[in-house]
């Protein structure tokens, strides 16, 4: 009964706020309903509203889809820290990484519904009900690791945040376990997501051992980038305190998993190049064009430029402390990332084709709009999870002490597990 | 027929109950069917009567259907063409002959570049025309070498062949190992007995990981409701083959199975001006594909990729 209490309460919390706060939310709400509108027409039509071809059939969508796996995982470098480390500070903040790798795998999943070609079957990937092909295929590991995730990451915040709700701490005995559990997941999100292109034997660009090793690194670069520049806007816009000693870690993680990362890049395109062996084509064709076409070599070229003011900055002890160099490596960071990632990885393991053809791939306004409005109801969804998250750990939303009597008297079940020890 | 249809190994209880739940639909479906045929409104459920897009929707996957499932389903998609095309046609489920598992062979000295396979296949399987799907791609190549990267995929010149070319076409391999039916998330493609990797047109879900995994670029997506004049369509269909197919799902060569299943060539083989296909049973120690093997210098695409193709280059030399 109270947990129901904690849900209504939560959700009227989302839906109290200033008129910034709900120019903020029409804003997102709009730009949502435009893609979804856009989505409409692409299942009428079918996805030759896209650009991709038989020669390119995973497009930005996927990119993004990729990109959005890597965000998600990232939440465990706050985890680490706050339940490992036992860091105070960013315990403080975890939550708030927790819902943002909810919202990320939401996106992530979106990307995937609407790039397939018949969502109206979608049920057929429903073990028993429909034919799961577990564990053979990599796409059926990363329906069953993304949907593990996402209900990690609705566990135990819910969890922790009912106990403030009800004026008591959790029991880290009882969500501990569960904890350690979403740590190693965190990395299977994204491991899984690179197996999914790592698999296929049939393109030489993806079909490389150091690709889930890359998406990590380059996931714990563009991760904290994101969650840096977040937490900077909720210290501005909420009274909710965020210790600079939270964002100095971060800052300092990203500095290292963006050398590795750049590094990883390096060993690929010297493998690639030195040789200059036909299974290079790709590499080639996206760094320096092949027999004329060169659609990504502006795009990669911008992504490394980015890649590497990011990682100059944060290599650097006082530009890194700086608030103002720091938000340019981040933003340069992670639209480095998602470019070289994205677009960057996904699209050359189509050039050329296994039957040796070149085609080009370019995404279309549709396919933009679309998107657009998958990102918009992501930052919709963390702006409502983080309304409630900090209203509830800053005291404001409470449950009433007849309510709070009444769960003790009449769930001794709960009350029992969330007694602190 | 028979055997094909008794497996139902996985989701015995949910197949039970979707099974009644259907059979409840169908009555209050020909309550509705009457309905629909007094009022002109059959437009709304996407060019289907409703009866009818419930009936597909929760169409079970091809290995699991029951014989009384697989007669409603062929009668929906005759259904179906005659409203999408005004012309008749007939659907028929055509399993793997015991005992035979297929292969394919080519001469590339005798290919002359013409196509024509290209063109009987499209005619024979009902691919679509304005989306231009073809199952069959032919490479030119140089002399001399053997890059795929240096092929012509879109040669047209005034007559073939070309001096100092030759000629390489390439199809679903129906790979023994098939990296496809691996990847597919749903199982709506796997490899039946006879060798020949199928689809479920049915049960695909689009999501073209399967086009990803090919290392013969052999599989097609429908990116638009596919297009077919009336009078071009092949009306002897079957379920497996080259019935029409919807939009959103992935469709690659099949041996012809609607053919080869009931004795017949191939369409492409059928097409061939020049005798250099050369189809048939692998099990048979008397067939001329098995001569073939035993008797030319034969060689497969991408052997080292381990997909183990049924089908065979040789030359004359």
């Amino acid at each position: 009964m109270s947990f129901v209490h904690f849900v209504v309460d939560a959700v009227r919390e989302m839906l109290r706020g200033s008129r910034a706060y709900w120019t903020w939310l029409g804003i997102l709400a709009a730009l949502f309903a435009f893609g979804a509108l856009n989505y409409f027409g692409q299942l009428r039509d079918g996805l030759v509203v896209t650009g991709m071809s038989d020669q390119v059939s995973w497009g930005f969508y996927i990119a993004n889809f990729a990109f959005l796996v890597g965000i998600a995982a990232a939440a465990v470098l706050l985890v680490i820290p706050a339940y490992i480390f036992h860091r105070k500070d960013v315990k403080s903040v975890v939550l708030l990484g927790e819902g943002m790798a909810v919202a990320a795998v939401i996106m992530a999943m979106l990307f995937v519904i609407v790039d397939i070609g018949r969502p109206d079957r979608a049920w057929h990937v429903i073990p028993f009900i429909g034919r799961f092909n577990f564990p053979s295929s990599l796409l059926a590991w990363d329906i069953v690791v993304l949907n593990g995730y996402l209900a990690l990451n609705l566990l135990i915040p819910t969890y922790v945040h009912f106990s403030h709700y009800r004026g008591r701490e959790p029991n880290l005995k009882l969500y501990f376990p569960v904890v350690v559990l979403a740590m190693f997941w965190a990395i299977s999100i994204h491991t899984v997501t690179a197996f999914l292109f790592s698999s296929n034997s049939a393109r030489p660009f993806w079909n490389v051992a150091l690709l889930g090793p890359r998406f990590i690194a380059s996931a714990f670069a563009s991760g904290p980038a994101l969650i840096i520049l977040t937490l900077q806007v909720i210290r501005r816009v909420t009274d909710y305190p965020v210790s600079q000693s939270v964002i100095e870690t971060l800052a300092l993680i990203m500095a290292v998993a963006m050398q590795i990362s750049l590094f990883f890049v390096g060993a690929e395109m010297f493998t690639d190049f030195y040789n200059d062996s036909r299974h290079a084509a790709s590499m080639h064709y996206l760094f320096l064009g092949l027999d004329g076409f060169a659609g990504l070599r502006p795009w990669i070229w911008l992504a490394i430029a980015l890649n590497l003011v990011a990682v100059a900055i944060l290599s650097i002890h006082p530009l890194r402390r700086k608030a103002l160099t720091l938000n340019i490596a981040c933003v340069c960071g992670f639209v480095g990332i998602w470019l070289e990632k994205g677009m960057g990885l996904v699209i050359p393991g189509f050039i050329p084709t296994p039957l040796g053809e070149i085609f080009e791939y370019v995404p279309t306004a549709q396919e933009f709009s679309i998107a657009i409005g998958i990102w918009a109801f992501g930052f919709l969804l963390f702006t409502l999870l983080a309304k409630a998250s900090i209203a509830i750990e800053l005291g404001k939303v409470r449950a009433s002490n007849a309510q709070r009597r009444d769960a003790m008297t009449s769930g001794p079940a709960v009350a029992a597990v969330a007694h602190p020890d | 027929m028979s055997d094909e249809r008794e497996h139902s190994d996985e989701g015995d209880t949910f197949s039970h109950y979707r099974r009644r739940f259907l059979k409840g639909l169908g009555t209050v479906g020909v309550a509705t069917g009457v309905a629909a045929a007094a009022a002109p409104a059959r437009a709304a459920w996407g060019g289907s009567t409703f009866q009818d897009a419930i009936g597909d929707f929760f169409q079970d996957h091809y290995q699991r259907m029951t014989p009384e499932e697989m007669k409603d389903a062929l009668a929906r998609i005759e259904r179906k063409a005659k409203r999408k095309f005004g012309v008749d046609i007939t659907c028929v489920d055509t399993p793997p002959i015991p005992g035979v598992v297929f292969g394919y062979a080519l001469n590339i000295s005798k290919c002359k570049g013409y196509r024509d396979c290209v063109h009987g296949c499209i005619r024979e399987n009902n691919q679509g025309r304005d989306s231009q799907v073809q199952y069959i791609r032919v490479l030119q190549m140089d002399k001399g070498s053997m890059n795929l990267e240096k092929s012509e995929h879109y040669y047209d010149p005034a007559t073939v062949p070309v001096e100092g070319k030759f000629y390489l076409p390439v199809q679903c391999m129906q790979c023994d190992n098939p990296p496809c039916v691996k990847a597919c998330p749903v199982q709506a493609t796997w490899k039946d007995p006879d060798g020949i990797v199928v689809i479920d047109y049915d049960w695909c879900i689009g999501c073209r990981f399967c086009m990803a995994a090919c290392p013969y670029w052999a599989r097609h997506f429908n990116w638009t409701e596919p297009q077919i004049p009336a009078k071009e369509l092949n009306p002897v269909t079957n379920f497996i083959g080259n019935r029409p197919r919807p939009k959103g799902v992935v469709e690659k060569c099949h041996f012809c199975t609607q053919r080869t299943r009931k004795g017949r060539q191939p369409a492409c083989m059928e097409a061939c001006p020049t005798g250099a296909r050369v189809f048939g049973n692998l099990l048979d120690p008397n067939s001329e594909i098995r001569h073939i093997l035993e008797n030319k210098t034969v060689f497969r695409l991408k052997e080292e990729l381990g997909t183990e193709p049924k089908f065979w280059y040789y030359t004359d030399a």
